[in-house]
């Protein structure tokens, strides 16, 4: 085993490699960028190193320097995770080069894989079933329009050097091909240097099912499959093993073609072949297509790990310190059922933007493991991967694991950013996935259920109104009146609308709240508060966001009564001269459109110059003074008007 | 030293006393709410409708949340000027803003546009007192017509009408109390003063104004035609006139800037005495009502009540063989040490010099005195003169007069003639004093002042050498018994500010505690006494 290993990666999968890797007592060198200085996986490292800027190409990309970095600090192998630089064959005989071990497959299996035309070729060589199609070097439009009508619509253009569902288009018919070969092709070019595609069948209910094989050069296994056709737009939401439907000689059909492909290759450590499966009527023997093979480990590794209680990470570490496979395909054998769910920083209602932030507070459900690379005070920056966790459940049955699962994602707690955490609640709740039907559209076609918008009741109300207050913990003389109870407000602002709710405070453990026409009566057993009867949902607070966990959570911004905009006189349409002065310069003309604190005019009065600012954005209707006038205080100088008054009049 | 109880919560006169407790607290309660109704539904709407906020929810809302609130006067006014100013239209306490304990004075507009009674001008008057003895920051929510023009021959002309206000402002803020205004409302004529005289005013637009004059009287004196807001609005006091600080866009704005300028007062508390770990009683406050007779007549031991007011029950009790009628002793009160003076039977000599020497005890040692009252009165007849108890009566007296403590009296029972003197009554300057609604004052009681009357009345008949029946005698006593009893009730005397309210007596510890902690805001200082009648 080695004694020092180099984690080339961040975030989650780092973590993980880590947790593996120290308890088997091998020393962690981390590798960072300048945004992750402070980072979880930092901190779990035995030894970091900074490679560079906070840009992947300035530093998580950058080999060479992570290659020193391991040679400086004595790691005798690296670890890639997956991502960045994993799925790298320059960079996998780089660090061979250096005298290192990479830890994974050889920078040949990687090249035999990743291009998808020639993988295919490979597999179709070793009997590994494919899907009909066209993976020729012949990239002439009309013969792939060819192709593409001998295959029979509807058929998938894909990039050769793709993957993350880039350059890929979905063609119904032979019509629309040529468009879009043409946005395939730009795509690609864009996202891989490479403008090469290939053709294929379309599955029309397709599934996609992928086998964890593992190998030593020699010999494979494969650890059973995963089943992640809950996927949003080719990315993955929730993930599971093994796959609902599954027969035993499928499995071993399945099985048996990924060690194929594995072995076809030499291939080590540990790798993944995905299949398309066609759904339509139910699983066949003969209905499973290679796709692709990731020659990595993959992100949702810990739904194999559960089922097979396989440590894939401890594997990969003992196969390529030298070791031969851990256990041989007899001795794997699948328990129970596992799920697996991405939870993003991602601004659902807004198309699932990726979203930024610092997590002002992240708890998870006790009882369900959480890969997670990010902390409670940590931030979510706008260089990598939005990911705050993968909550992983293990149950006997599927029934059990999804109940679990349900349970750790109701029980998630994160406050600071949004998060796709109601829409993986609503997924995990939606009934076809509950029966099993799982096909790679469900989500697409079900997307505006599975995206409602949380609804906030007067419990939740009250609830984040006793934190906006500090009225959850009371003291022994919090709300003392002598005869009646005073009533106190609190606005917050709900998904943009204002909330006003209103609280009588009637002693240290008693409250009786007013929101609109609904009451509710918060009352504390013990330490804890109950709210019409019903425990209080927790609640996060940070400075004036409230986060009630309910509902996955439910923001409030507290209005701050001083946040309103008070004080100022007049519009700010008119620059006044503040003393008697001369005008020094103007540094504007009529019809420039100016923003607030632009300078405007300088004024010299009282041996100083006093600059002369625009009080807020506008457009300059004119100018009353010239340089070298003597003004009195008071006298208008510019005049401004509201931005696109212009236009408005001129419209008319 | 725990007290130990020999009340007995199942016996039949607990539960009597107990229900005739809450049937007095029932009367005392409705006329309390009647007063934080202020200027009835129609009025209240009227005034919400206008974007204001209701008084009571200003003061809420510039307090902390949730921070107690010590009101002093509720049911001021009660009964007076037939009923028009529930609340004497003025809400006064005290509560914390910033953590800081301050005084609370906010006029209800909607009991006569805030215009200020005799009450009002003496509520008020008593709040600044209030204030400046326990060096409290003054924060006034003003919203108010000025006097109430039928009343002025009792609210503009003497010391302690109208002008104090502003008086008390200066003194104050010479004193360095911080005197806040907020303009929520109406600020006219003498009423400007108010934000004129305070360190920092805010004021809210085109709701807030200050003039003098306001403008039916401007067109009156001079014909110039001018609206309020341009005579004296918000935007005019903060940009032109400099009358106002900070202006507000509403009442939630201008309440939040009254809490930043408290934040900004760079204010804490002296240090005076040695706070211990606050502890419950032993015995539980509510139990108060069973153990206290609910007739005045009855006699009980004085103990029952501070066992339960007291931190573990524990007292220290002082000279406990000795004027065993008046019972001192050294307790804590939610972790404040305090000294308490508590009648158990009429005074004696004895009594009286034990009393006199234990506020010189609390004086040297700087530890505030509570005085819980029920008093019948001195002890009278020839072997008492004779021993010159008058002379006994006046060292206590002198001692209760002169020590610079802070007294807090709670009247919890009878308080009568020169008993009251002794016992810290209101001519004495306790910093608060708090009476429960089973409590009666008077010179003395209905019955005797009766007896008094008809004595002489039945020598001058039969000097005459006419007779008087005892029939005729009743009914001459009844009307002087019936006028006794009106007046000596606690609602008649809290309506006229005789106290600074009737509070629930199970509430008693918390008022006790919250009343100690608003006069430690102020420095003790050292005592000198009067000389002594030895």
């Amino acid at each position: 085993m080695f004694d020092t290993i180099l984690i080339a990666n961040r975030g989650e999968i780092a973590c993980r490699v880590m947790e593996t890797a120290q308890a088997l007592g091998v020393r962690c060198v981390a590798v960072y960028s300048d945004a992750d200085a402070g980072a979880k996986h930092v901190a779990m490292a035995d030894l970091a190193v900074h490679v560079g800027g906070s840009l992947p190409a300035d530093s998580y990309l950058r080999g060479d320097a992570i290659i020193q970095a391991a040679l400086d600090t004595g790691a005798q192998a690296v670890h890639p995770g997956y991502g960045f630089l994993s799925e790298n064959p320059a960079f996998v005989e780089a660090v061979e080069a250096a005298g290192l071990t990479f830890i994974g497959p050889s920078a040949r299996a990687i090249r035999a894989m990743g291009l998808k035309d020639a993988a295919k070729a490979l597999m179709v060589e070793a009997g590994v079933p494919v899907v009909p199609g066209y993976h020729g070097a012949d990239q002439d439009d009309a013969r792939l329009a060819d192709e593409a009508d001998k295959i029979g619509y509807p058929v998938m253009i894909k990039a050769v050097a793709g993957g993350g569902g880039k350059g890929m288009r979905l063609v119904e018919h032979s019509r629309d091909f040529s468009d879009a070969l043409e946005s395939a092709r730009s795509e690609a070019r864009k996202a891989f240097g490479n403008a090469d595609v290939l053709v294929e069948k379309f599955v029309t209910q397709p599934r996609h099912i992928e086998v964890q094989v593992f190998g030593d050069r020699t010999r494979a296994v494969h650890l059973f499959e995963r089943d992640c056709s809950l996927q949003r737009r080719h990315q993955k939401v929730i993930e599971e093993a093994p796959a609902p439907g599954m027969t035993p000689r499928m499995r071993e059909a399945m099985g048996q073609a990924a060690v194929r492909a594995a072995e076809a290759i030499g291939y080590a450590g540990a790798g993944t072949v995905e299949f398309i499966v066609d759904g339509s009527g139910g699983l066949r023997p003969d209905g499973f297509f290679f796709m692709e093979m990731n020659t990595r480990l993959q992100v949702e590794h810990p739904v194999t790990e559960l089922i097979t209680g396989v440590d894939l990470v401890e594997w990969q570490l003992r196969v390529a310190s030298g070791e031969p496979l851990p256990a041989g395909q007899d001795d794997l054998k699948i328990t129970g059922h596992a799920f697996e769910a991405r939870l993003y920083a991602e601004d659902v209602p807004k198309g699932f933007l990726p979203a930024t932030g610092t997590l002002t507070h992240l708890t998870f459900a006790r009882g369900a493991r959480a890969d997670s690379g990010v902390r409670a005070g940590d931030t979510i920056s706008p260089f990598y991967d939005p990911m705050i966790a993968k909550l992983i459940v293990h149950g006997p049955n599927r029934a059990v694991a999804l109940s679990r699962l349900r349970s750790a994602l109701a029980g998630t707690q994160v406050a600071g950013t949004v998060t796709n955490l109601g829409f993986l609640g609503a997924l995990a709740g939606h009934d076809g996935f509950g029966r099993g039907e799982v096909d790679t559209g469900l989500i697409a076609r079900d997307i505006d259920a599975l995206t409602v918008a949380p609804v906030a009741g007067p419990r939740h109300v009250a609830a984040a109104g006793m934190a906006a207050l500090g009225l959850c913990d009371a003291q022994a003389e919090t709300g003392f009146t002598l005869w009646q109870p005073l009533r106190r407000q609190v606005a917050m602002l709900w998904q943009g609308e204002e909330v006003v709710a209103h609280v009588m405070v009637e002693g240290p453990d008693r409250q009786h709240w007013q929101i609109g026409e609904d009451t509710v009566v918060a009352h504390r057993v013990g330490e804890v508060w109950h709210l019409d009867g019903q425990a209080a949902p927790p609640v996060a607070v940070a400075g004036l966001v409230i986060t009630v966990f309910d509902a996955y959570g439910l923001v409030f911004d507290v209005i701050d009564p001083l946040d309103r905009a008070g004080g100022a006189s007049g519009d700010g349409n008119l620059i006044e001269a503040p003393m008697p002065g001369l005008v020094k310069s103007v540094h504007t003309q009529a019809g420039q459109a100016v923003k607030a604190g632009d300078r405007l005019a300088v004024l010299e009065a009282m041996k100083m110059e006093h600059a002369l600012l625009a009080a807020r954005d506008g457009v300059v209707a004119e100018i009353l003074a010239a340089p070298g006038d003597q003004v009195e205080a008071g006298a208008a100088l510019v005049r401004l008007e509201p931005a696109g008054a212009d236009a408005a009049e001129a419209a008319q | 030293m725990k007290l130990t109880s020999q009340a007995l919560p199942s016996s039949d006169a607990f539960k009597a006393n107990h229900a005739a407790h809450l049937d007095a607290l029932g009367t005392v309660r409705a006329a309390a709410e009647q007063a934080a109704a202020g200027g009835g539904e129609k009025s209240r709407a009227r005034h919400e409708s206008r974007g204001k906020m209701l008084p009571r929810d200003r003061v809420a809302n510039l307090l902390d949340p949730g921070a107690p609130f010590l009101e002093i006067g509720a049911t001021a006014a009660h009964g007076l000027y037939g009923g028009a100013a529930p609340c004497a239209g003025v809400i006064a306490g005290i509560g914390r803003v910033q953590g800081l304990e301050v005084m609370v004075i906010c006029n209800d507009a909607t009991v006569k546009g805030g215009t200020y009674y005799p009450m009002t001008v003496k509520k008020h008057l008593r709040a600044q007192e209030i204030a400046q003895e326990n060096r409290l920051p003054c924060i006034y929510l003003v919203d108010s017509g000025g006097a109430n023009l039928p009343n002025q021959d009792e609210v503009f002309p003497d010391r302690d009408h109208f002008g104090r206000i502003f008086y008390n402002q200066a003194r104050m803020s010479s004193l360095g109390i911080p005197q806040i205004a907020v303009v929520m409302g109406s600020c006219t004529a003498g009423g400007a003063y108010v934000p004129a005289m305070s360190d920092v005013t805010i004021i809210v637009r085109d709701q807030g104004t200050i003039f003098l004059a306001g403008p039916p009287l401007v067109k009156a004196a001079t014909g110039e035609v001018v609206s309020a807001e341009d005579l004296g609005g918000g935007d005019v006091h903060t940009r032109l006139s400099g009358v106002a600080d900070y202006l507000a866009e509403d009442d939630a704005h201008a309440l939040a800037l009254a809490r930043r300028a408290v934040g900004s007062l760079n204010r804490a508390k002296p240090a005076t005495v040695q706070w211990e770990t606050p502890e419950e009683p032993a015995y539980d406050p509510a139990e108060i009502l069973g153990v206290v007779p609910a007739d005045l007549r009855t006699p009980y031991d004085i103990r029952e009540v501070i066992m339960r007011l007291v931190d573990g029950s524990r007292f220290d009790e002082f000279k406990p063989r000795f004027g065993e009628t008046l019972v001192t002793g050294f307790a804590h009160v939610k972790g404040c040490p305090v000294g308490i003076v508590a009648n158990n039977g009429v005074l004696f000599s004895e009594a009286a010099q034990k009393g006199a020497h234990f506020v010189e005890l609390c004086s040297q040692r700087a530890i505030p005195l509570v005085f819980l009252q029920n008093i019948t009165g001195f002890m009278v007849g020839r072997k008492y003169e004779n021993e010159g108890i008058a002379r006994h009566g006046a060292k206590m007296v002198t001692a209760v007069a002169s020590t610079n403590v802070p007294k807090i009296t709670m009247l919890v029972g009878g308080s009568f003639g020169a008993g009251n003197y002794g016992m810290a009554g209101r001519a004495y300057s306790p910093r608060f004093m708090w009476t429960w609604p089973n409590s009666r004052i008077s010179v003395m009681g209905g019955p005797q002042a009766a007896g008094v009357l008809a004595t002489v009345k039945r020598d001058a008949i039969e000097r005459a050498g006419e007779t008087w029946s005892a029939q005729e005698e009743a009914a001459f006593k009844q009307p002087t018994i019936d006028m006794f009893e009106e007046q000596s009730h606690p609602l008649y005397a809290s309506a006229r500010l005789w106290d600074d309210g009737v509070i629930d007596p199970r509430q008693s510890r918390d008022v006790l505690s919250l009343s100690l902690s608003a006069s430690l805001c102020a420095p003790i200082e050292e005592t000198r006494f009067g000389v002594f009648r030895m």
